[in-house]
């Protein structure tokens, strides 16, 4: 289990190397070479601004410029700011906590709510449950979050007011509702779905036949059988879809005014600061492969079976 | 004919959500005919923020254009976008999937590597990136969503060419002295075109909320083009006052989503009949 760990934990670097290469050509290869438009569209002195590619080091050729980053980097040194003149690392550090737990919310939302749905709705296939949450489920995943995230807004603090419009405040659970409720909604919808064609798919099994012939309670069966059967593949899907989730916390950010990630990385667009621009999406993308990490380490607890070599 | 309407009528969503996608692409390419004004230039301060009415249906936006209209002429870019980017990203895809799968070696190696890495990378976040690099702007965003989900497509095309490439009539095909492209493109594209159909319904599904969701952060369509997440964009100030800004976009793009997602699912069901007990 321990070597299965250390060896997936390897496996990231390759892909860390591979993303980061990628996002170093995008943003300092490519035309438009976005590392010189700092300076917005303002027509800057030249003077200025071979101070400013000498001061950021874009004075250097390309490969040496990468090569510096990834020797950064392998010491966990995300660089420099390029407009607030401070580490990565540490504008970074003081955003992770609020989208971790914008994330983390919004992911219990979904699992907490989501299974359970698709789960009463496969055991009651063809009924009004199954067709009324089915129908919830694909309208979920149709939402733009922006927009509910709005709406939520609209009715739950203008009108009802009964939690913040937006901001972080002190960090309450007032404050978290609506941001979680809107990230959460979509990928709720989501496992739901997945969860239906898992249980429905498990239920046609020979082993459950097996098990009601035995007279074994439906309660037993459901549980026993059925919910084990279906928590890798649920799982999975809650894994792959985190990635998406850490990037819907963009927006959701943003709208929300929260100081996260997300907003960083937007702002940051805005203003072409490259190296932030490079930490925010690493970052994320790291988050997201420890998730998956997670879960595949999950594996053998919840089958058994699966047993890591 | 019968045994198609046959099969149409046990899945209603492929049918709703045809009817819906059909009636957006109507709606954007009759645009000029059914808006009762022009999105743009008919702008009344006069009537700025009213509430819908006989008059304006949706009621009107901060600068007294009518929100029906707009939203109207809107489809346009949402369809645009939608379109656009799955070709992109299917071309990509079955060119990049199509080589890897019939060239192997280190192509393959490469191409895989390349999806397994993309694959990693959440799709706003890629498009994102992208969109830091090229600015902001509709031609922009195209371009972005067009590089950022190709790896779905790769992988479904490699793995159907890995099948299909044992199969007979290939077989038969190499030896009539087929050349590998034409091989590729005449007997083994075409019977890989239903899977990636679907893939590109429901991405364009996904598309169509990026694109909302760059022009909600103002990196997409630029005013005064009428889009509909720039128009919920524009509406957050007024959310409160006037709160029809806000939702009949936002009304819209739900609707147009929900279209390509029910009817891409119907699609995959009919395709494949083995999914369809489970849907």
């Amino acid at each position: 289990m321990f070597a299965y760990a250390v060896r997936r934990i390897m496996q990231f670097i390759p892909t860390i190397v591979g993303i980061s290469l990628i996002m170093f050509l995008l943003l300092n290869v490519l035309p438009g070479n976005a590392a010189l438009m700092a300076g917005g569209k303002r027509e800057l002195d030249p003077q200025l601004i071979e101070r400013l590619k000498k001061e950021w080091g874009l004075d250097k050729p390309v490969h040496i410029r990468y090569l510096i980053y990834m020797k950064d980097l392998a010491q966990g040194d995300l660089g420099v700011s390029f407009l607030r003149h401070e580490k990565v690392n540490g504008l970074i550090a003081a955003r992770i906590w609020p989208t971790l737990k914008l994330a983390v919310a919004a992911m219990l939302i979904a699992l907490i709510l989501g299974i359970p749905l698709g789960f009463y709705s496969a055991l009651r296939q063809g009924t009004w449950l199954d067709t009324s949450s089915m129908v919830a489920a694909v309208s979920g995943v149709s939402l733009p979050q922006f927009w509910l995230g709005l709406l939520l807004m609209l009715f739950f603090s203008a009108k009802l007011h009964i939690f913040p419009t937006c901001g972080y405040g002190d960090g309450s659970l007032m404050h978290l509702v609506l941001p979680a409720v809107t990230l959460g909604v979509g990928y709720m919808a989501l496992l739901a779905r997945t969860t239906r064609a898992a249980v429905l798919e498990i239920l046609e099994e020979d082993y459950i036949r097996t098990a009601r012939s035995k007279g074994l309670s439906e309660l037993l069966i459901n549980r026993k059988h059925v919910l084990q059967n279906t928590l890798i593949l649920i799982l999975t899907t809650a894994g792959m879809q985190f990635g998406s989730l850490m990037g819907q916390t963009v927006i959701v950010e943003k709208l929300f005014s929260w100081p996260g990630i997300g907003s960083l990385l937007v702002d940051s667009i805005f203003q072409r600061d490259v190296p932030v621009i490079q930490g925010c999406i690493l970052i994320i993308i790291v988050v997201f492969l420890v998730v998956n990490l997670t879960v595949d380490l999950l594996y053998s607890f919840i089958d058994p079976r699966i047993k890591y070599q | 004919m019968k045994d198609t309407i046959r099969k149409l009528k046990k899945r209603p969503s492929l049918v709703v959500g045809f009817c819906i996608t059909l009636m957006v692409i109507l709606m954007a390419l009759f645009a000029p005919v059914l808006a009762p004004y022009h999105p743009i230039d008919d702008a009344d301060l006069m009537v700025s923020e009213e509430a819908p009415s006989r008059a304006f249906w949706f009621g009107t936006d901060s600068q007294g254009r009518d929100i029906l209209s707009r939203i109207i002429f809107g489809a346009r870019i949402s369809l645009i976008v939608g379109l656009v980017s799955q070709l992109l990203n299917s071309i990509i895809g079955i060119v990049l999937g199509l080589t890897a799968g019939f060239l192997g070696k280190w192509w393959d190696d490469l191409v895989m590597g390349l999806t397994n890495i993309m694959m990693s990378i959440p799709s706003l976040v890629f498009a994102l990136a992208i969109m830091a690099l090229l600015g902001p702007g509709l031609i922009n965003v195209l371009l972005a969503l067009g590089f950022t989900n190709w790896s779905y497509t790769c992988r479904i095309t490699r793995s159907q060419v890995l099948s299909t490439r044992e199969l007979n009539y290939v077989k038969a095909a190499e030896a009539l002295g087929y050349g590998k492209i034409r091989i590729m493109f005449t007997q083994v594209l075409p019977n890989i075109m239903g899977p990636i159909l679907v893939i590109a319904t429901l991405g364009a599904a996904g598309a169509i909320l990026i694109e909302a969701a760059l022009s909600f952060l103002g990196l997409g369509t630029q005013p005064p083009t009428p889009s509909w997440g720039g128009m919920l964009a524009t509406a957050r100030e007024q959310l409160f006052s006037a709160p029809w800004i806000s939702i009949f976009p936002g009304i819209a793009i739900f609707i147009t989503v929900l279209g390509l997602n029910l009817f891409g699912d119907g699609l995959r069901d009919f395709l494949d009949p083995r999914t369809s007990r489970r849907q």
